[in-house]
């Protein structure tokens, strides 16, 4: 494979061509911001919080989903893309109802912590409070869409690595929202295997474990590259199945 | 081109607490009314919501008692999930609920309500607080501000942090206790003791001194309501309700706290915020009741550590024949005596080994529709009522809040202290000094969430028979 160089913030970098320029940036150490964007699931670029500056594109373009070319010039840390971070947060938390003081991932949140490191003090739109529903139907955890962010890694994990496909998103625009199955309870859900992926790769306290207090939950995502690792390299599969 | 910069609504004035006195066609005294006009609306938010979550939220409630609306709902979620919780988990929620009334009684008496009667009530305004007091009474204010250091202290070596603390839950708490910290805590032990002691001898001095002033400060028959052991003692954790009348007959024993709402109904004024409970038996009249030290201290037949139950001897003996202190000045003193017992019984509890235990939390699913938790918080018995459905979402919830209990009592002190001084239909200092003073007899939340300084934002307006206002005075 062809190994393309480019400049990511005035560093030359190289790279292979089915790689993602945020790929390539976390290689290098260069930090970009994420929401939606986990390892091990597929890109959607729906966070919009990783876009940057291509020389010569009048377009931002998410880090997530754009290939490198030859001699690409990439900018991950200007003032503009700042500003449109800075934007995209307080736009997240003016559509949702996030009262981090009393949530149950409290201090242990993806949003909270992107919020702190873009330094949001306030919000300088106004607060839509719109209403939102809380499933607990299910017998271990709990959807609550106040503080789901459509980041839509609960519908990837589940159609992609467990392979049960339970969570879609419904609606469009600002009404858009995670269902379960068919837009049924979550705890009528044939297709849902209680596995608790969706949980574990929620960035938020959207979806969470079932008798979880305030700022009592953590989140762990490690599970999930051993899962895809372990699957490319077909380590469950027998040596029989490999063969033929 | 101009800029307008608006702040609406503008807080911290006197939205907080307004009174009116209302007059009657001879200009003396008819009623007054003691309004609240701040409008929380946690009952119909919390609508929806998770049971897990409630401890959390409900703290949010208040800055000063955080840890007992903590406390009563656990109890409720405890109720909810029909499990009993681990045994260390009792007494270090027991240690909490102790930590809060010393923390919250030390900052009644000595930084709100010490400046009144040790200064006196007609001491100039600017100096008549906590700063004031300093100059005279160093030592003391020094004490003063360290015992609610301790009790914040162990609140926070407890849950995390001293205010809005998630950690009692559903089921128990959250964490363990170990012997480091339980002994820093016992380390307090000693110096509190000697505060609330010097505190005390102070007070029965300075008792003697107001006996002129204090006859109006509150001073009728009312029912009082708390919680009392099975034996008999001062109780602030479980135990059941006991109604004494203003005679000292107990007219109900051993009523089960979770189910208040049979003994007790409330209703709203339209004129105030703060709803008014009653005993239902009785009327809504006659069933007016005051909760917090003076009911507790009154209704308890002793007090189970003997510092404190000697205190409340003297106490009683003070009473004398009527049976129980009617008066509510005598809040302050019941305080004091509440505070001792804290301190004796946060020590005993501490020396107990089952404080040290490693399991601390029970779990289960939800396991009955409804749940009521009461506790006493240093205001007075709070009630913590939630119904559920079966996944564990709120569709009820009730709040019976101390200070809501105390709202007939402390509309009758005002009207009590304006008969009094209020003769030619004016407002004077000594007039807002003495109203302000009766109503820190009873400590309310809304006064020491906001008036630290003890400058309450005060509005009280006098209205002639006709409702024209002829005398108004803002602080």
């Amino acid at each position: 494979m062809s190994v393309l160089t480019l400049t990511i913030d005035e560093h030359p970098v190289s790279a292979k061509p089915d790689e993602t320029l945020l790929d390539i940036a976390h290689q290098n150490d260069i930090d970009i911001p994420t929401l939606c964007h986990l390892d091990g699931l597929i890109d959607v670029g729906a966070c919009r919080l990783c876009l940057v500056e291509i020389e010569g594109s009048p377009k931002l373009m998410p880090a997530c989903t754009t290939r490198p070319q030859e001699g690409m010039v990439v900018r991950t840390n200007t003032d503009r893309l700042k500003k449109y971070r800075k934007m995209i947060i307080e736009l997240l938390a003016s559509e949702g109802n996030h009262q981090c003081a009393v949530c149950v991932v409290n201090n242990h949140c993806e949003l909270q912590n992107l919020a702190y490191a873009v330094g949001l003090v306030y919000v300088r739109f106004p607060y839509l409070y719109p209403k939102k529903t809380l499933d607990a139907t299910q017998e271990s955890y709990i959807i609550d869409r106040d503080r789901c962010v459509l980041c839509t890694r609960c519908v990837r994990v589940c159609s992609e690595v467990e392979g049960a496909h339970v969570w879609d998103v419904a609606g469009r625009g600002i009404s858009c929202e995670i269902v379960a199955d068919m837009n049924q309870m979550w705890g009528d859900s044939d297709a849902c295997t209680s596995c608790g992926k969706c949980v574990m790769v929620c960035p938020t306290g959207a979806l969470i474990k079932k008798g979880a207090n305030v700022a009592e939950m953590e989140k762990e995502t490690d599970f999930l590259k051993y899962i895809v690792t372990a699957r490319q390299k077909q380590e469950w599969v027998g040596e029989y199945l490999k063969e033929h | 081109m101009s800029n307008t910069i608006t702040i609406e609504p503008v807080s911290r004035i006197e939205g907080h607490a307004k009174i009116t006195i209302h007059l009657d066609s001879k200009n003396s005294v008819k009623t007054a009314r003691f309004h609240v006009n701040e409008f929380r609306g946690f009952e119909k938010f919390c609508e929806g919501r998770l049971m897990w979550e409630m401890p959390g939220i409900t703290s949010r409630i208040c800055g000063i008692c955080p840890a007992s609306h903590l406390i009563a709902s656990a109890k409720a979620g405890d109720e909810i999930l029909a499990i009993a919780i681990p045994e260390t988990a009792e007494n270090l929620r027991r240690i909490l609920t102790l930590a809060q009334w010393i923390q919250s009684h030390a900052l009644s008496f000595f930084h709100l309500s010490s400046p009144d009667f040790l200064l006196g009530f007609d001491s100039d305004p600017a100096k008549r607080n906590v700063f004031g007091l300093m100059e005279d009474h160093r030592d003391l204010v020094r004490r003063g501000i360290r015992l609610r250091k301790f009790g914040q202290e162990v609140i926070e070596i407890l849950g995390g942090r001293r205010i809005h603390t998630p950690w009692a839950v559903a089921g128990g708490v959250r964490e363990p206790l170990d012997t480091g910290n339980r002994d820093s805590m016992l380390g307090w032990i000693p110096e509190a003791k000697e505060t609330t002691r010097i505190a005390l001898t102070l007070f029965k001095e300075v008792l003697d001194k107001y006996q002129q002033d204090i006859v109006s400060f509150g001073s009728f028959r009312s029912l009082f309501v708390g919680l009392v052991s099975d034996k008999g003692d001062l109780e602030y954790y479980h135990g059941s309700l006991r109604v004494m009348d203003g005679l000292g007959n107990v007219i109900a024993d051993k009523l089960d706290a979770r189910r208040y709402f049979d003994y007790f109904a409330e209703r709203a004024e339209s004129w105030s915020f703060l709803k008014f409970p009653y005993y239902k038996k009785l009327g809504f009249q006659r069933g007016a009741y005051r909760v917090g030290p003076l009911a507790r201290v009154n209704i308890c037949d002793q007090i189970s550590t003997p510092l404190a139950e000697a205190e409340r001897v003297q106490f009683k003996e003070m009473t004398g024949e009527a049976g129980a202190q009617n008066n509510s000045f005598y809040y302050h003193y019941a305080r004091l005596i509440e505070l001792l017992f804290a301190v004796e019984e946060m020590e005993r509890l501490l020396n107990d080994p089952v404080t040290l235990g490693r399991t601390t939390r029970s779990k289960a699913l939800i396991n009955r529709s409804e749940g009521v938790g009461a506790a006493e918080a240093p205001r007075g018995i709070l009630f913590h009522h939630y119904t559920v459905d079966e996944n564990g979402v709120l569709q009820k919830v009730n709040l019976l809040i101390a200070t809501a209990q105390n709202n007939s009592a402390m509309n009758r002190t005002v009207t009590q202290i304006a008969t009094q001084f209020i003769d030619d239909a004016k407002l004077t200092e000594g007039i807002l000094n003495r109203i302000e003073a009766g109503i820190r007899c009873f400590d309310p939340c809304l006064s020491c969430s906001t008036h630290a300084l003890g400058a309450m934002p005060l509005h009280v307006q006098l209205v002639s028979e006709e409702g024209i206002i002829l005398d108004e005075v803002k602080r």
